[in-house]
Order: C-alpha cells, then structure tokens, then sequence
C-alpha cells in the first residue's frame, strides 16, 4: 500500500510547539508511507489541491492528514480524498492539535508524540479497505419537543415549508416563558399580543398535530426513522368535548389552588384554562387541588359542564410518533434561588423572583397589572432590583452570565415607573450587559429618563426593619457600604437548563453539560446541529438566550430539518458491523447486546448465523468485543485496526531501547 | 524532565475523545505521556486490547466513555463497565498491577475534568514505574488465560 502523510502546520497553532517539518521528515521512514509532506493549512483550497495532487502523481492508496481533531475535519478530508479518485474511508487522521500542541509547552515532547500519532494513523490506514453506504428512506415528519417561542417558531417554520409537525409541550398551553411575560425589551411592546397570534398560527395549521400536557416518554431509531413514545399525561377533561368556555372555573369550590402559570404570585381554581390566551384553551384539572381526588366529595365541575366533558375516571394515553427529525427546544427554568438565603429567598414575602414581578405587571396576571406587595397588598414606593442572583456566581455553581438579566431588569424598573409614577427604582449590578440592537440604548434610558439609580455592587443581605426591607450592599464605586429600605425587593434570577432536560437529552442520546443545557454540534458551526444526527436544538434548551435569538434559531433548526428532508434517501454510514459466515457460531450474543435490534438470525445451509441490517446498525461495535469468536468485526475499527495502532506505538517503545 | 513513559488511551468518540478536544481547544496543559486511540464507543472495548496493551509494554492504560445514563449508544458504557471492573480484578492474576489501569467516564463538555484525569494518572503511573517487560510466551500465555471463558461470562 502507498499512504500519503500530510501534516499540518494550522498556522502557528501546531507549527509553534511542534516541529512540523521532523514529523513529516520522521513519516518518510514508516512502513507504506510513500510520500510526506507539511503543509500550512491542509483544510484550505491550496492545501486540499495539494493533498488530490500527491495523491494522484504519486498513485497513493491512502492518505494520513497529522491536523486537528477528526470531529472537526473528518469528513472535510474525505471529502478531499474522495475528489482525488480515492474511497473516503481510505483515510485516516492524526489529531496533534487539540491532543498535542494546545496541551503541552515542550516542543521536544511534543514532536515525539505528534510522530506517535502518525505512525499509529498509519498503521490504521495501511489495514482500511474501501466502504460504500447504503441508501434508505426517510419519514418526512418532525418532532418538536417545547412549545415556547423557539418551538413554536420551528414548528411553523417547518410547517410551511410542506413537513407534518408533531408538537409535544409538557404544560397545558403552549407559549412557554414568553407568554408569562408582560411587556418585552427593548421595544416594550405586549409579549402575549406578538406571540398570541403565533400560538394561533400553531393551532390553525393543517400539517401541526399539538400533544399538550404531553412528554416524550422513550425514543427509538435513527436519522429519518425514529419512533418516539408520547405519554399524553390525563387532564381529567375530554378535550374533544370541552369548549374552554370556563364556566366550571367559576364555579370551582377549591379556589386556593397554586398556580403554576402565574408562578405562584395568586392563586386559581383546581379545574383551570391556565391563562386567556391558552392554546390550546382547553381546562385541566390539577388532582393535587381537586377536592373531589382528595374526599371523593364534589363534582361540582361535572355538573356545570355544558358539554359534560369531565372525566374523573379519565388514564394517561401513549401516542407513538413516527418521526425522521427531532427538534428538541425545551427551555430554561430559573435556578433554585432559595440557595440564597442572605437575600431571604422564600422567607420574606415582600421578596419575589424576576418571572414573579412580571406576573404582577401582567394586565392578565393574578393582581390584574397593579404591583402590590405579596404581604400586605399595598403598592410599592421604593423597588430595589439585585441582578446575577444565580448567573456569574461560582459559589453557587453558575459561573456563566445568563445574559438577558440585564435587559429585563431595565424593562421591569422602566415598567415600574409607568405603573407608578412616584417610585424609585433601584438596580444593584454587577456589569451591565446589552450588546443587542437597541438594547444599550434602552438601559441608558432607564437610567436617563427614568431615573433609576444604578448602584455598582454585589448585595450583602437583605432583612426586615418593621413592614420594610433593608437591603445592604456595596457601592464599588464609591467605595462605601449603603443600605436602601425597600418596599419591594425582586431577584433577577439567573437561567439553567429545563427541569428533567438531562433525562430528554439521554433519551434523545445527546450531550448536556452540567448546568442542564444540550450540546451542540460545534460551538460556531454547529450552533442548532447534536453529534446525533436528526436531532436538533433550538431556544434556551442550548444555552440562555433573549427572545430573537430564540426565534433566530428555531427558524434555523427548522431550516437545517427542511435540508434534511429535501432528499428522498439519505445514505447511511457505512462504518457498520460485518459477519463473517465462516466463524459465527450463531450464537446470538451480539443480537442480544446490540441497542438497536439491527442483528437478526439468518439461515444459510441448514445453519443458524446472523447478519447485520446495515441501514439499522449505527456502529458502536459492542457487538465486536462481545463475539467470541471475532467474527462480527466493526468496519474500520476492526479488531486488526486498532492492535495496529497499539503495536504501532509499542514498536516505537522498543525502538527506543525503553 | 521526568522520561516520559508509555501510556495508551482508550476514548469513545462522542463524549470523552470530545472532553479531550474540549481540553485542547481550552489550552488546559496536561502531561504528553498519554496517547489517545479513537474508537466510536468504550463497549467496543474489547478487554483484550488492554491486556495486550499492557503485556505488550505498555505502562498504562486509561479508558474512558460516557458518564452512565448518556451513552451515545443507549447503553455501550454499561457493557464497558462490567467488562472493565472484571478486568480490573483479573491483572492482579496475571502479576500487573491495577493501578497501572483506570476507567473513567468523562463528557464532551469536562475539558477540565479530562485534565483532572490524565494529570492524575499520569502521576499515578510514574509513581509505579516502567512495567516489566515479559516475553512473547508469557504474553500469548496471559492472553489465552484471559479468553478462556473469563470475559465471556460477563454478558450473560
């Protein structure tokens, strides 16, 4: 075999602690290798002409790229490979970038190691053999998990470009955050009247189908094929039936029921439409409130119903969906902003979460816009806002900035003084971020024309002084201590990632970091992509995001989802298990330890043996190490292929006389 | 400097070659004894290859996947697992020291934590030293121990 080597300077990013030229002087030597070269940047144009160039002159069988890491370039270079006349799986990579000149300062070390890689690449190579994908079909229907903006946006997006859309929200109306909020930034225009229509828009569409109060119990498949499971929690209603005329929520005895929509701030009825604008406005009934689920005693819903459309009786219901694409867009939840108890979270009532204030400012919300104070229902004179409670705070393990606080600190203080003329806002900060259009201009005005006092300082406690709040805290610019006596104290909680979004991620076998939030693909250039192909992200379920840029990337999932389905077939990866006849026992072991059921039995000459669905198999190999026989290999990571690599890098030990 | 010994890594490609890439891109420096094998899952490990890793002169060997609960594959790690902590047990047997092997489970987003790791095992082979080499025969005799039915018996 003939193999290419071309090592990569990236610049100075691996040219600077790694002799370049000596690893492609020392790739000359290995066994194969007919040619060698370095190159500045092997991904560009002239880089990747150089590589089709070498390997057509010199009649090369393969070829090793020494660069960054294969989940970067990978396919970029089978690509090349394929375009010089080659099959793309006769190639391999050598990652001594973000594995050897961006962790390690000795230049000397850092070639010997590089010079590793590429031997262990090449003796990878010199055992590939060429691969060629299967094609299979594709269900042109998508999933959309969270109905908030982000998701509402996909699902429409999507809708209109000709897909059918299932849409499974978890609560009993879509709209999400957006619809708990009273006015927006930095426009200050009514956030249910701009989305109202848009959840309209979900309702109306002939291609949506809406699961509310619905969640995704379990996923199956792959790219173009999943089956997803749908538990359609009960709502004790026959939606078929009920017309939201809310004629039993007037009549509900149990009054002093908690009311999640309105985030706790009032109180609702236990059978509720949680807000007018619901979509789809239908009534639930909360059987933690329900007198009736609790003493067997009531039913006065039943009664009043002029459809007679309760079901007491009624059991959750599993749908399953058969999808080719899944948008996951789940949201955010504020972090747990009891952790703060210097600021007297859950102990004072007269102090209140940011999501909280904007139910009172809400014309719909519990207070019917007017801001009374949780205590005594008076209206506040003096607002005190502390920002970063829960964002750049690693005490509380939420180093990152959530972003929008900022923004809607300067919206809720602005709001205040139109609500009532004669307060006085106060806005303890840390920094003030907004680098959005408009939105530095919108917090000068806060501070311009409506006199907020904005005090630089983290806030070191807050407690109670008669009917009043003092809040204590640093002014840093200054360099003295003040203390502000607040009527009104709200927290401009930080975001993390949806309750329960750890478990949806692992059903959808997707990356999450640790403050709950999915991974993308690559942080630049994958920004709505996963590393599991056909599921994408949009909204706040990737990171905390502003209302744009939610809707920017939902439109943008719906766009990468459109691509997807503009092909009939997708081909599949050709990276797939492979029987061979002559060992396999039949057995049935790898059958039984293959996650994706794509091994079944196969008869040949009166024997029992198996073979691989190859559209099915997704190529983990857990069927290779389980053979005991080693005859169910992973094409191109082989048993054969990876002992190469190890010898490879065991031979040099002796060579070195170690 | 320290001489630098012969450590191979064994990474499943979506969450801890990922949590290397991570460590790189985030310029967290770590020792350059460690040299990474790709391969798309820690269940297509086949213990096999730490033992000829190890018997073949190697002085270490890490491998690491997904946390448990967040394979890319449902639920290759959890095959890993029982197959690694049978082997684990298993080196003693053969006279090399466990902790010249670890397993971990490191994700895409840990580039931190992938720096903990490699540091700290690192270390903890240096603390060991250079393994003793054995010879061919003593080699092939550890291996065909190892594949009379031991690691069979796992999936059952």
């Amino acid at each position: 075999m003939k193999i290419g080597v071309f090592v990569c300077h990236c610049g100075s990013n691996i040219a600077g602690t790694v002799d370049v030229a000596k690893v492609a002087e020392a790739a000359k030597a290995m066994p194969d290798v007919a040619f060698a070269s370095d190159t500045m940047y092997a991904c560009s144009e002239p880089g990747q002409e150089g590589i089709i160039k070498a390997i057509q002159e010199k009649g090369l069988d393969g070829a090793v790229v020494a660069s960054c890491t294969p989940r970067m370039h990978g396919p970029t270079f089978m690509r090349t490979v394929a375009r010089a006349g080659l099959n793309p799986y006769m190639f391999e990579m050598a990652n001594i970038r973000e594995h050897v000149s961006w962790i390690g300062r000795n230049k000397e070390a850092n070639t010997r190691k590089a010079i590793d890689l590429v031997k262990m690449a090449v003796a990878k190579l010199g055992q590939n053999r060429p691969l060629y994908p299967k094609t299979f079909a594709v269900n042109k229907r998508v999933l959309v998990i969270g109905g908030g903006v982000a998701g509402i946006q996909a699902a429409l997006d999507c809708a209109e470009g000709g897909l059918d859309v299932v849409l499974v929200e978890k609560t009993s109306s879509i709209g999400g955050k957006m619809a708990k909020l009273d006015k927006t930034f930095p426009t200050v225009d009514c956030s249910s009247c701009i989305l109202g229509p848009k959840m309209v828009d979900v309702a109306q569409h002939p291609r949506i189908t809406l699961h509310a109060s619905s969640e995704v119990e379990d996923v199956f498949g792959y790219v173009g094929n999943f089956q997803v499971e749908v538990r359609k929690k009960a709502p004790y209603v026959d939606w078929k039936a009920c017309t939201g005329c809310g004629a039993c929520m007037e009549k509900c005895p149990a009054k002093k029921s908690p009311d999640p929509f309105n985030e706790l701030v009032g109180r609702t009825t236990a059978i509720n439409i949680p807000f007018p604008q619901a979509i789809p406005k239908k009534a639930s009934i909360d059987p933690t409130a329900c007198i009736r689920f609790k003493t067997g005693k009531c039913g006065v819903c039943a009664k009043i119903c002029p459809t007679k459309a309760i079901r007491y009786d009624q059991q959750d219901e599993m749908v399953t969906e058969e999808v080719g694409a899944i948008v996951a867009a789940t949201g955010y939840d504020l972090m747990d902003w009891t952790v703060y108890g210097q600021y007297g979270a859950g102990r004072y009532p007269d102090v209140v979460t940011s999501l909280q204030y904007e139910r009172m400012l809400s014309a719909s919300g519990p207070t019917g816009g007017h801001i009374k104070r949780p205590s005594d229902g008076r209206e506040p004179k003096n607002v005190v806002f502390i920002q970063c409670v829960g964002s750049r705070d690693p005490s509380v393990g939420r180093p990152y900035c959530t972003g929008f606080c900022c923004m809607y600190t300067a919206k809720q203080a602005v709001l205040t003084k139109d609500h009532i003329p004669d307060s006085q806002s106060y806005v303890f900060y840390m920094d003030i971020r907004a680098p959005g259009k408009m939105y530095d201009e919108f917090t000068r005005r806060a501070v311009e024309e409506y006199g907020t006092q904005y005090v630089r300082g983290r806030v070191s406690m807050v407690y109670p002084m008669g009917d009043k709040l003092v809040v204590r805290g640093a002014d840093t610019l200054a360099g003295t201590q003040v203390e502000v006596l607040a009527d009104l104290v709200v927290l401009a909680v930080g975001a993390e990632g949806a309750k329960g979004s750890p478990h949806l991620a692992e059903k959808l076998r997707i990356s999450y970091d640790s403050y709950g939030f999915f991974m993308e693909g690559h942080p630049k250039l994958k920004p709505v992509e996963t590393n599991t192909a056909g599921v994408y992200l949009a909204g706040c379920s990737q990171g905390p995001k502003d209302i744009p840029t939610s809707v920017a990337q939902g439109s943008a999932a719906a766009a990468k989802v459109l691509g997807l389905f503009s092909k009939d077939q997708l081909q599949s990866d050709p990276q797939v298990a492979k029987v061979d006849l002559k060992r396999c026992v039949g057995c049935m072991k790898c059958a039984l330890t293959c996650p994706f059921g794509a091994i079944k039995e196969l008869e040949t000459r009166g024997e029992m043996k198996v073979e691989v669905i190859e559209t099915v198999c997704q190529g983990c190999g857990i069927c290779t190490s389980t053979c005991r026989q080693g005859a169910i290999q992973l094409q191109n990571f082989t048993d054969n292929q990876i002992l190469a690599e190890v010898n490879a890098l065991l031979l040099t030990a002796e060579e070195e006389g170690a | 400097m320290e001489k630098e010994l012969r450590i191979v890594g064994f990474l499943c490609n979506w969450c801890s070659y990922g949590g290397a890439d991570t460590a790189g891109v985030g310029r967290f420096i770590q020792p350059t004894d460690l040299r990474i094998i790709r391969m798309p899952c820690s269940g297509r490990l086949d213990p096999l290859f730490v033992l000829k890793t190890l018997t073949g002169g190697a002085d270490g060997v890490l491998v690491s996947g997904c946390h448990p609960r967040d394979c890319h594959y449902a639920e290759g790690n959890y095959y890993a697992r029982r197959r690694l902590e049978v082997l684990k047990r298993f080196l003693p047997v053969i006279g090399i020291d466990p902790g010249r092997f670890e397993y971990t489970w490191v994700s895409a987003s840990e580039g931190q934590r992938w720096q903990h790791v490699v540091t700290e095992f690192t270390a903890q082979v240096h603390a060991l030293g250079p393994i003793q080499r054995i010879g061919k025969q003593a080699q092939a005799r550890a291996c065909s121990f190892a594949t009379s039915g031991l690691f069979a018996r796992v999936e059952d």
